[in-house]
């Protein structure tokens, strides 16, 4: 029983994590209905300029909030100068434009920073949180900024008027136009928060996984999961989705003989088959309506 | 003039929609464009709104605002309501009027501008905290017509507002319609299948046929030529 139970909390720690990811990749996608390949190359990036501002000597949490901010305009940045033109562009010319940003973000960690694994420091110590056996203090740290975040941005879509805008903007383009909206706008900052989120995302799990270039590939296919579990076009749902694929994950993996770690990743690929056979717009997703 | 159009010319991809449309709508006059469907009265709206590809000129306030992007030209005080009401259905009815007044910043007048939309739709008070598209097709019309308002509009374009409303709806709506016009000066230009109505509303009408204005002329006029009304009217 206690061993389910470290489990399940061991799952939420990293499906906090998850859920983040799939909150990105929702985010654009509401936007721009496209899912953002690079969503997790944009978080590894983030995190190698954290490690770099650490290593410069920078306090964690002044890094922190600097590549969380830095992140944010590099997101907002990305849109203007990458996907703004392809706006109209079709649908393979974007996917290939996904595909370019990958591999620059990947090669360029690479290259600024080389590819051997890195340690990455965390602010909530590795010990077991408050003696307890069932979760480390990081893990904690992880679910709580996740849980301080995901308020956060409730509260902006919920109660300002820029989150209104940008709720606005992603359900329905043209009468956000026609109310004043300045549509384009509303994406690059979609852009800019799903960067902002996977830099958190980022900073949190390179703790546990160390710091390469490719640290963040199965942790978006988790991502990814998760988003397609919740449903694509909703956060709320991609949220608890990514929560939950990293409950199944951390149980699978320990209680399924022979899955054992290595087949960990299948789990993920088996959660997004078997939704969409069963459910095609997740759990709390809703089907696209199109007026013609 | 408050809108003055000339040798306006539309396309929806390299199909033309309009073809040399020219007319002028005065400070807080109600004009109305009326014709049979396709006849290209929805693209004259979506035209002046930046909503399609356009030729010729475009004058509001004198300043030329052809080829503006939609969202600078709302700026300017044009509240376009679309037919198909175009509301935000996954939002509430009051986040919608709010939507409506996005692009102002006085707080305390877009408390009370809500409360006047109210008291013109009190239905819509009863539903404030609903998600618009939970409410009928007459209450969402009412949503589109009263988050038009909230932009503290020059100009509406309102298309089809009777647009599968049942009649006693209608003549509420279009008295509502009225009285904004007489009391806040507000300038529309209607779009309306129901000619009949539109004419009581409007000073003056043209007619619409294969995106040319082939007549136009005082509502009163049109509105009794028996002949114009059988032909392009239907009535």
């Amino acid at each position: 029983m206690q061993l389910l139970l470290q489990q399940v909390i061991a799952g939420l720690a990293n499906g906090a994590i998850y859920a983040l990811m799939a909150l990105a990749v929702v985010m654009i996608f509401l936007a721009i209905d496209h899912l953002n390949f690079a969503q997790g190359e944009m978080a590894t990036f983030s995190a190698f300029v954290a490690w770099q501002l650490i290593a410069w000597g920078t306090p964690y949490w002044v890094a922190f909030i600097a590549v969380v901010i830095l992140s944010f305009i590099g997101g907002v940045a990305i849109e203007r100068i990458m996907f703004k033109p392809l706006h109209n562009a079709s649908i393979l010319s974007q996917l290939v434009a996904f595909i370019a940003l990958f591999s620059i973000l990947n090669s360029g960690d690479g290259y600024l920073w080389d590819y051997t694994i890195k340690t990455f420091p965390t602010p909530f110590g590795t010990s077991p949180f408050f003696g307890s056996v069932l979760i480390g203090s990081h893990q904690a740290g992880m679910i709580a900024v996740t849980a301080v975040l995901l308020v956060f941005l409730y509260l902006f879509f919920r109660g300002t008027r820029l989150g209104l805008a940008m709720r606005a903007a992603a359900h329905n383009p043209e009468s956000a136009r026609l109310v004043g909206i300045r549509v384009g706008w509303m994406t690059a900052l979609g852009w800019g928060i799903a960067a902002a989120i996977g830099a958190i995302a980022g900073m949190l799990i390179a703790p546990i996984v160390f710091l390469d270039p490719n640290m963040m590939f199965g942790v978006l296919l988790y991502g990814f999961a998760g988003a397609v579990l919740g449903g694509l076009t909703s956060p709320g749902g991609a949220v608890l989705g990514g929560f939950a694929v990293g409950v199944i994950e951390n149980i699978a993996g320990t209680f399924i003989p022979y899955f054992g770690r290595d087949l960990k990743l299948t789990i993920a690929l088996l959660v997004i088959v078997a939704v969409l056979m069963v459910r095609p717009t997740g759990l709390f997703g809703r089907t696209a309506v199109s007026r013609v | 003039m408050m809108l003055e159009v000339d040798g306006l010319n539309a396309f929806y991809g390299e199909q033309q929609a309009l073809f040399g449309i020219a007319f002028a709508l005065d400070d807080g006059r109600v004009r109305t464009l009326l014709g049979a469907n396709g006849a290209g009265k929805t693209t004259v709206l979506r035209a002046l709104s930046g909503m399609v590809r356009t030729e010729g000129d475009i004058r509001f306030e004198g300043k030329r605002i052809s080829g503006w992007a939609t969202e600078d030209i709302v700026r300017l005080g044009i509240a376009h309501v679309p037919d198909g009401r175009g509301t935000f259905l996954r939002v509430t009815v009051e986040e919608n009027l709010q939507l409506g007044a996005i692009t102002r910043n006085d707080r305390a007048g877009i408390t009370a501008d809500i409360e006047r939309v109210y008291s013109h739709f009190p239905r819509l008070k009863e539903r404030r905290g609903q998600q618009a598209g939970t409410l009928s097709g007459g209450e969402q019309q009412m949503l589109a017509v009263g988050r038009g308002l909230m932009l503290q509009p020059r100009l509406m374009l309102l298309d089809e507002p009777s647009f599968g409303l049942a009649p006693r709806l209608v003549e509420e709506l279009f008295e509502i319609l009225r009285r904004v016009n007489e009391e806040m000066g507000v300038a529309m230009l209607i779009v309306e299948q129901n000619a009949a109505l539109a004419l009581e509303l409007a000073e003056h009408a043209y007619l619409l046929e294969t995106g040319r204005i082939v007549m136009d002329g005082p509502a009163a006029v049109i509105g009794a030529d028996e002949s114009i009304r059988r032909a392009y009217l239907g009535y």
